[in-house]
């Protein structure tokens, strides 16, 4: 298990594309009509014990905002190498973020969680919005976010 | 250069900067209304007090944020649903809503980045950029146009929208450039140009485990003042591991939720600070004030804007557009113009189209921008150069032979210098035999002889054209139609005459102002600007040269008026003579800036005889502030030609002359103006020591008779007539 930690943490996300191991799973956010500019939205991992495994997503390009998004800046110390290759434009309010990317087996069922931490300009910042456990049986079930976020699913 | 740096960014960013300036004054209230509006912290009160009165009254209470402005908000979240509100710290209860503003969003994404996202930050960083360089070269123009940097606040004269500009832009471009650079620091730092640094400190990897120790009792809240507060996190309920967050003006540090300790603290590094101050000092948020006033500066851009366009196609406007100019580098014949009204830009257009069509590529430039290091193709020189004064530089010529002196050396290639004059004056072409005279000294070739025009006759220009063909190996025909002075209808309103008894019959006619278009008051054109000492051209009936006559009025003056005496032949002073009131003659303004009183409280000697009486009776009348002026006037016989005399005993009991000594040529005892002049010597002495300037205006002979007498009167005090010329101190309008 550690040693596959640390390859997944090398490749910076937790995506191993063309392994058999892994398999694509697209997570889907859907933001509230909150009012105000797009949001910053990152999407990362933790694995049984709580502690940081990678990012999966970041949602806005500009690193000097990154520290609104508390959690994951907390967790990472902001680095951006976390997020090399992962990163795409902020998220309008009311808009939908839809990625795909292939996940490790691995990640399922083993206790790891998914967390989304938001930010909005000049509105209060929103770490850890949503906190879903990875499983196969809860692919697809619809869970609310506290401020920004609608809901969020993932599906396989 | 100077100019060209201001011209284009400032013609080319106009529009994009109209939009930053109107929506940064826009967005300069919000700081300040915050301010006012914001419910202040007593002083004194601590962080933990004021967080333990809002856990009182929203217990689910997750953040505390306050605003540089002062304004503290509140946000928790109660039974899965969040809430917000500006929090009165007296009591810990929400006193109004903490929604964003839309209007200030709105203004806010326009101004930073005109709703395009990254292209957008890009186009207005470059208007910022922009703006920099305006304010800059700005600042250098108006130094130089002013005299100097210690004379930045020197009034200014000129057209209207020439000196809206100059007014504005000397009071806002502080502030604009401060709004720049800060602007371009911002944009730096959001396309990660500058590094950012965080002193936020490592989360800690132990914590006591337990939680709920009371808010207030957290020692560093409690040492904390609101006022330094800026942001305080609770930790997640029922997550053990989690701790409070405390950002303040100082630094970052985490609490204990069990025992409020200090568990890791990091204090702000200093690059922080600098990328804080300058965000306060472009958003004026934290110093409400200075948003304000650098609100109120930004608002003179869009003025200074669409005056600047005004004064650039007022510039283009005023010289006739030479149809193919070649640039610079890349003519074999280079045309410089000396010019002060214009008729010899005419010359350079005919020159220009002649030499264009025989197949040659020539540029045409003022003189004072002359730089053998630009012509590179140069194979000739020519110098068109009109005179100003006696023998001066023209407008367009200002500065040439002192650069040509400071070169010390002179193009390999030749040059021809034809002159431009009135026969009818004794320095004939002066200025353009100077610039002959220094070119031969220097040891230019001579394409042409030194030639010259005279009174703009086509003829002579096609007799030189010629003789330049030939030295060209080219046939070189020109056909010069001289330009027409575009001229205003004037309605005689009044005369009075004089003169009668000696057959010398002589008026002051005094014209309607005509009516002005809102163009030439913006521009300072035709008679939207004119002073006593500028020059009335009148175009007579049958004849295409005008004549020029000392205006002896200011438009605030509400009239045109000048005095004329009709000479036996003399077809426009014959015409002006006979005008009944209701009559009109055709006239435009000449600017004479040379021929001014300037402003100030030193003494002013005025010397005239006959009708150069006129200027000299324009500046006395315009004399509201009562300025020393002492008047010599010179006539014939107090019955024939005491012109203004009723109105000059009127304005000396006014305080607007302060004395008036008058030479009296056919009396028992003849006396010319330049014998009391010398009878007055020591008063004129004084007055001079004293700093007085010393005006002149009328025939040449009296002129030549003035300069004597004051080279006598100066000699004593050590200072001669040419050293005051030099100070500017000592001015001639002669005829």
């Amino acid at each position: 298990m550690k040693s596959l930690l640390a390859t997944l943490a090398l490749t910076t996300a937790l995506t191993l594309p063309g392994l058999a191991m892994a398999r694509p799973v697209t997570l889907t956010t859907t933001l509230n009509n909150y009012g105000g500019d797009g949001a910053y939205i990152a999407l990362y991992v933790t694995d049984p014990s709580g502690a940081y495994a990678g990012s999966l997503w970041m949602a806005g390009g500009k690193s000097k905002y990154y520290e609104h998004l508390g959690d994951w800046y907390r967790a990472t110390a902001g680095d951006t190498a976390q997020i090399n290759g992962i990163t795409g434009a902020s998220v309008g309010s009311g808009r939908t973020l839809e990625i795909t990317l292939d996940l490790a087996d691995a990640l399922f069922d083993a206790g790891y969680t998914l967390h989304i931490d938001a930010a909005v300009e000049d509105m209060r910042d929103s770490p850890n919005e949503v906190a879903v456990p990875l499983t196969t049986d809860g692919a697809g079930t619809q869970t609310r976010g506290r401020r920004y976020i609608a809901n969020f699913t993932y599906d396989m | 250069m100077i100019r060209v740096l201001h011209r284009w960014p400032g013609l080319l960013a106009a529009a994009f900067l109209i939009i930053l300036t109107l929506s940064g004054a826009a967005l300069s209230v919000f700081p300040a209304a915050e301010r006012l509006s914001a419910p202040q912290a007593e002083t004194g009160l601590s962080v933990a007090t004021l967080a333990s009165r809002i856990q009182t009254a929203y217990p689910g209470v997750e953040q505390i944020r306050r605003s540089p402005s002062g304004q503290i908000t509140a946000y928790w979240f109660v039974d899965g649903a969040p809430g917000a509100a500006v929090i009165d710290p007296a009591t810990g209860q929400g006193a109004g809503s903490a929604d964003p503003n839309q209007v200030e969003r709105w203004l806010t994404n326009l101004h930073r980045s005109l709703f395009l996202g990254d292209g957008g930050r890009i186009v207005m960083a470059f208007g910022a950029a922009a703006m920099l360089v305006l304010a800059v070269s700005g600042s250098v123009l108006v130094a130089r146009r002013a005299g100097g940097w210690r004379r930045w606040f020197a009034p200014m004269r000129g057209p209207l929208s020439g000196r809206l500009h100059v007014e504005i832009a000397r009071v806002a471009v502080l502030g604009l450039a401060l709004s720049s650079v800060t602007a371009l620091w911002m944009s730096a730092s959001t396309f990660e140009l500058i590094p950012e640094t965080t002193s936020a400190p490592a989360f800690p990897s132990v914590v006591s485990g337990q939680t709920d120790v009371p808010v207030n009792s957290i020692d560093l809240l409690q040492q904390t003042p609101v006022a330094e507060l800026r942001d305080l996190n609770f930790p997640y309920p029922g997550d053990a591991t989690d701790a409070f967050t405390l950002k303040t003006d100082l630094g970052t540090g985490y609490l204990d939720q069990g025992t409020g300790a200090t568990l890791s603290w990091a204090d702000l590094t200093g690059w922080e600070r600098v990328s804080e101050t300058i965000y306060m000092l472009h958003t004026g948020q934290g110093a409400a004030f200075l948003g304000v006033v650098l609100g109120l500066m930004a608002l003179g851009v869009p003025v200074l804007g669409v005056t600047g366009g005004l004064i650039w196609l007022a510039a283009r406007r005023s010289r006739p557009r030479i149809k193919g100019n070649q640039p610079a580098g890349k003519a074999e014949t280079v045309v410089l113009v000396g010019s002060e009204g214009g008729s010899t830009w005419g010359f350079a257009a005919t020159l220009h189209q002649a030499l264009s069509e025989a197949g040659q590529t020539v540029h045409v430039a003022p003189m004072s921008t002359f730089d053998p290091s630009r012509h590179i193709k140069a194979q000739r020189f020519v110098i068109l150069a009109a005179t100003y004064g006696d023998g001066d530089a023209p407008e367009t010529a200002k500065g040439f032979l002192e650069r040509l002196i400071s070169l010390g050396t002179v193009p390999a290639v030749p040059i021809a210098v034809l002159g431009f004059g009135d026969r009818s004056y004794p320095d004939f072409c002066g200025f353009a035999k100077q610039v002959a005279a220094e070119a031969e000294t220097l040891g230019w070739d001579m394409l042409l002889p030194f030639d010259t025009i005279d009174r703009q006759s086509p003829q002579d220009f096609a007799r030189w054209g010629r003789l330049l063909g030939q030295a060209l190996g080219i046939e070189l025909e020109m056909v010069h139609q001289p330009v027409l002075p575009a001229t205003q209808t004037l309605t005689l309103v009044s005369r009075r005459d004089y003169g009668a008894e000696m057959q010398e019959p002589t008026a002051i006619l005094r014209f309607a102002l005509p009516r002005v278009t809102l163009w030439q008051r913006l521009t300072g054109q035709g008679f939207a600007r004119f002073e006593a000492g500028d020059l009335l051209g009148i175009l007579p009936i049958g004849s295409a040269i005008p004549r020029l006559y000392s205006l002896a009025s200011d438009r605030r003056d509400g009239f045109v008026e000048i005095v004329v005496k009709r000479h036996p032949s003399g077809l426009c002073s014959s015409q002006l003579t006979q005008l009944a009131p209701g009559d009109t003659a055709e006239g435009y303004v000449v600017r004479n800036p040379g021929f001014k009183p300037g402003r100030g409280r030193t003494p002013l000697i005025l010397i005239g005889a006959g009708t150069g009486i006129g200027p000299l009776a324009g500046f006395v009348r315009g004399n509201k502030s009562n300025r020393p002026i002492h008047l010599f006037f010179g006539m014939r016989h107090p019955q024939n030609d005491f012109f203004y005399g009723q109105d000059l005993a009127n304005w000396q009991a006014e305080g607007r002359l302060t004395r008036l000594d008058t030479a009296v040529s056919r009396a028992a005892n003849p006396q010319y103006v330049q014998d009391v002049l010398r009878a007055e010597g020591a008063e004129v002495a004084r007055l001079i020591r004293e700093g007085a300037r010393v005006m002149v205006c009328g025939g040449r002979g009296m002129a030549a008779g003035v300069a004597d007498a004051l080279t006598d009167i100066l000699k004593p005090i050590g200072l001669t007539p040419l050293a005051l010329k030099a100070e500017g101190r000592y001015v001639e309008d002669v005829y």
